[in-house]
């Protein structure tokens, strides 16, 4: 990482990582990153296949342990839970969607109010009112993401026999019922065709404009450079660029990283990557 | 899969019909001939213009046939039993009515010698029955068309020869298919009607049940299981259950309260303490695989060592009872008795829990699995010998005196209006609100945050973590809570069974209470329901039981049982909502990517 052209963050830093490292043995899949995300922005990870992007994601999640360096979520250090980095405020989807197949559509986002409640056994079992009141106030705040999304319709359907497009939007739904200050999207256009992707671009202003931070990985170009306004590329691991829309484009080691060193490549290939 | 309405035998539909009908009657009528010549088969099915035994079975089977034929004749007072409309609800009850009678004729045959023993009586019943389900073939039935039939499967052959004549049989000649029909919407009914008939329905369920846990002898039982599980069948088929079902959902207060009252009544029905002795350990049994529900059912944590938990449990309410072998000369009053074992019970889970429950899917159930034997082990080494006197080892704690609540004696028998109830029916009544407490925990737990979160870990633990659910503690949890619950059954359990001993607490064994009877009563009842592991648990304790003369085979049979419910009916014998979209749903692709892509465990885990 060298060239950081990135404008300096306007609002205060929600989210601070410095030197994360994780090796797997002797293969280092995320070799000392640093990135930083204000409120307010939208920022993109793009990358080859296999350059650590979810590996990245997963150490900032607490899935995984990283071998080194610190991720803190306004200014405090995140405990390496999963459940944790939820609590504290960061929210994320999975590049394959995972949501409770058997689950309805209400269920699973019901399940994403879980740590912003606090009802447990014998107040399910006595259910009193402040039980009452907490389930109706859950159901309601539930429904309204999923009006938020568009999934109010389906919501007594299971999520498993949801369309592709209506699962992944669930999974974003679900993500939001945690009232997160910061929302983690990986790949959130994978498989959607054009006019699904630019509903999720959509989907994605109007999450920001509730205020909620993002960063979000993705392959698709034209995606991340409408949306976001910080992009960082990383490549084996490492992060080689981050900056606006031109900074990322026009740098070598990007189409290089992408297309190989231009030694008998053409320069038509360069272009049409470029837009891609 | 493709379907067609049409006969297998191809006669014209009327003919059918009223071929069909005659049998029927004509078979429940044979049931008021004599069978067999002598009393010596159990029943004593002599005579003539009163039907016994297996006879009853035959009679009510043709009934049933009649019925459901005439209903189809749209008779105003019959249509409400077959609703949904189609003929294979009758076929189904013409084949439970055949196999009855066939089971009787062949069970008089090898109980007695030879077909010579075979009144005119018994062959016309045979033959009428036979005739009932020819006709049932005649009419037009739900069928897949033969074109959209695949290749032969020749698997079969390896069943021999006649398992694979079957198979060709079921699926090439039959081809019975299922034919969504919607129902045409109930007739609007006042409510106190409505409730009248929820009443009604559990006095017949009451009675059916009742019938089934008095028959005396393993034919009798045999016959009951053949003809109700047909005749459920059939009244599944004609959408006669689905009304009911609906009627309960809309009144569920009303009818949770029939239920219990159905089997609180139960006691009231008998006149010995024979079988209410079997009903007390049945709803033990029950009440212990509705806790392990919780566990398996809705948190998916595989416990093959529960039967540890009824175990600490009822040791505990053993020490604290009074009993003159406990080293501890205490007696609890009861209800100190069942906060003692369901707290010991619970911090046993909690023990076990703690270290296991970080691991996932089979080693857990290997873990559990070694820890249900530990307990037995421990149990039988606490003997003085090997290790500290508490237990009395192998001997186990004997003489448990009668539980006294409120001055009740429970041992004694009382007169409640005008009916003698003994030991075992007092028992059973303190069992049954025991039940009823795990019941009201099941439901309200199962439908709130908490059970929410498990269901989410059952699916998905890695996403469910994602959501903010601390994975272990929410284990623990469950955990703790089915072995408190189990533990709540072993206090009544040690008493009803006057003495406790480490081998009534095995992980497999051909008789109920076990570890492997508990998970399979979960399993073939319904995963995740309230009345699926009660059914279950029901059928699981009363088959072995009263199917004492297969012995050596039981187990056996209880496996080929178990591998062909598992093959037609994988979502359990009472599916909750999502198992039957699970199981029986065309899947819309949705989990394109393998599994796998995203690591599933920790790194460093």
């Amino acid at each position: 990482m060298t060239t950081t052209t990135a404008p300096a963050p306007t609002g205060t830093t929600l989210l601070d990582v410095r030197g994360v490292t994780m090796r797997f043995g002797g293969l280092t899949a995320v070799n000392n990153v640093d990135l930083t995300v204000s409120e307010g922005e939208i920022i993109g990870l793009i990358g080859p296949n296999g350059a650590g992007k979810t590996t990245f994601f997963n150490c900032l999640t607490g899935l995984y342990v990283p071998t080194e360096g610190t991720v803190s979520y306004k200014g405090n250090l995140l405990p390496p839970k999963p459940h944790r980095v939820t609590q504290a405020g960061i929210a994320r989807t999975f590049q394959n969607i995972r949501l409770f197949a058997n689950m309805t559509v209400l269920e699973n986002v019901l399940v994403g109010r879980h740590s912003r409640t606090k009802e447990g056994l014998f107040s399910a079992i006595l259910r009193g009112p402040g039980y009452r009141r907490a389930e109706s106030e859950s159901h309601d705040r539930a429904m309204e993401l999923l009006e938020f999304t568009g999934l109010a319709a389906k919501a007594d359907h299971l999520a498993r026999n949801l369309p592709y497009g209506e699962q992944r939007k669930l999974e974003i739904a679900r993500a939001l019922a945690s009232d997160p200050g910061l929302l983690l999207l990986d790949e959130p256009t994978a498989g959607m065709n054009p006019q699904e992707t630019r509903a999720a671009e959509e989907l994605v202003f109007a999450i920001r404009d509730r205020g909620i931070a993002i960063l979000v990985i993705e392959h698709d170009m034209r995606f991340i450079f409408n949306l976001c306004d910080r992009t960082a590329v990383l490549v084996q691991g490492q992060k080689i660029v981050e900056g606006d829309r031109e900074t990322v484009q026009n740098d070598e080691r990007v189409i290089t990283a992408y297309l190989g060193a231009p030694l008998e490549g053409t320069g038509a290939a360069a272009s049409t990557e470029a837009d891609q | 899969m493709t379907t067609e309405i049409t006969p297998v035998i191809p006669v014209p539909e009327r003919a059918a019909r009223v071929f069909t009908a005659l049998a029927a009657v004509a078979t429940a009528g044979t049931a008021l001939t004599a069978w067999t010549w002598t009393a010596d088969f159990p029943g004593d099915l002599t005579f003539y213009g009163s039907p016994a035994g297996l006879q009853w079975l035959t009679l009510t089977g043709g009934l049933i046939t009649a019925v459901l034929t005439l209903a189809r004749y749209g008779i105003p007072g019959l249509r409400w039993t077959s609703p949904a409309g189609g003929n294979n609800g009758i076929l189904l009850a013409a084949l439970g009515t055949a196999a009855v009678s066939w089971f009787a004729i062949i069970a008089i045959a090898v109980d007695l010698g030879g077909l010579a023993n075979l009144e005119p009586g018994g062959w016309l019943a045979g033959l009428t029955s036979l005739l009932a389900v020819t006709g049932a073939l005649g009419l037009p039935l739900d069928r897949r068309t033969a074109d959209s039939l695949g290749k032969p499967n020749y698997w079969w052959l390896l069943a021999g020869v006649v398992g694979y004549a079957v198979h060709h049989l079921i699926t090439r000649t039959l081809r019975l298919a299922k034919i969504e029909r919607k129902l045409p919407p109930a007739r609007e009914l006042p409510s106190w009607a409505e409730v009248l008939l929820i009443i009604a329905a559990f006095a017949v369920g009451l009675f059916a049940i009742t019938f089934g846990i008095d028959t005396e002898y393993g034919e009798l039982f045999t016959g009951y299981l053949i003809l109700a599980g047909f005749t459920v069948a059939a009244l599944a088929k004609t959408g006669l259950l689905q009304r009911l079902r609906a009627l309960t959902v809309k009144h569920r207060p009303v009818a949770t309260g029939a239920a219990f009252s159905a089997a609180a009544a139960f006691p009231f029905t008998q006149t010995s303490d024979q079988y209410t002795s079997v009903a007390a350990n049945i709803l033990i049994f029950a009440t212990v695989a509705l806790g392990l529900n919780i566990v398996v059912g809705l948190a998916g944590l595989l416990d093959l060592g529960y039967v540890a938990f009824l175990g600490v449990g009822a040791y505990a309410a053993a020490l604290v009872s009074g009993s003159p072998a406990s080293p501890i000369h205490v007696a609890f009053p009861f209800w100190a008795a069942a906060l003692t074992g369901a707290a010991a019970a619970m911090v046993f889970g909690v023990l076990i829990g703690a270290p296991t429950l970080r691991l996932r899917g089979d080693y857990l159930a290997i873990v559990t699995l070694g820890f249900g034997e530990i307990f037995r082990i421990t149990m039988n080494n606490l003997n003085g010998t090997t290790g500290p006197n508490v237990t009395n080892g192998s001997n186990g704690i004997p003489r448990i005196p009668d539980l006294q609540i409120l001055g009740f004696d429970l041992g004694k028998k009382h007169l409640v209006g005008g009916i003698e109830l003994g030991r075992f029916s007092n028992y059973y009544l303190l069992m049954l609100i025991i039940t009823a407490v795990v019941v009201l925990v099941f439901a309200r737990v199962g439908n709130s945050r908490i059970g929410r979160a498990w269901v989410a870990i059952r699916e998905d633990e890695t996403a469910a973590e994602a959501m903010g659910i601390n994975g272990f503690r929410l284990k623990l949890l469950a955990f703790a809570l089915g072995a408190c619950l189990a533990g709540l059954a072993g206090t009544v359990q040690a008493h009803v069974s006057y003495t406790v001993t480490p081998d009534q607490y095995t992980f497999a064994e051909a008789l109920p209470p076990n570890s492997a009877f508990l998970l399979a009563a979960v399993i073939l009842g319904g995963m995740g329901t309230i009345s699926g592991p009660l059914v279950g648990a029901t059928l699981l304790f009363l088959i072995p039981k009263k199917l004492e003369f297969l012995s050596n085979y039981q187990l056996l049979a209880f496996g080929i049982a178990l591998i062909i419910l598992m093959r037609i009916r994988p979502e359990g014998l009472i599916a909750n909502r999502r198992n039957q979209l699970e199981f029986h749903e065309p899947v819309i692709p949705a989990q394109s990517a393998p599994e796998d892509a995203v690591p599933l465990t920790k790194a460093g885990a």
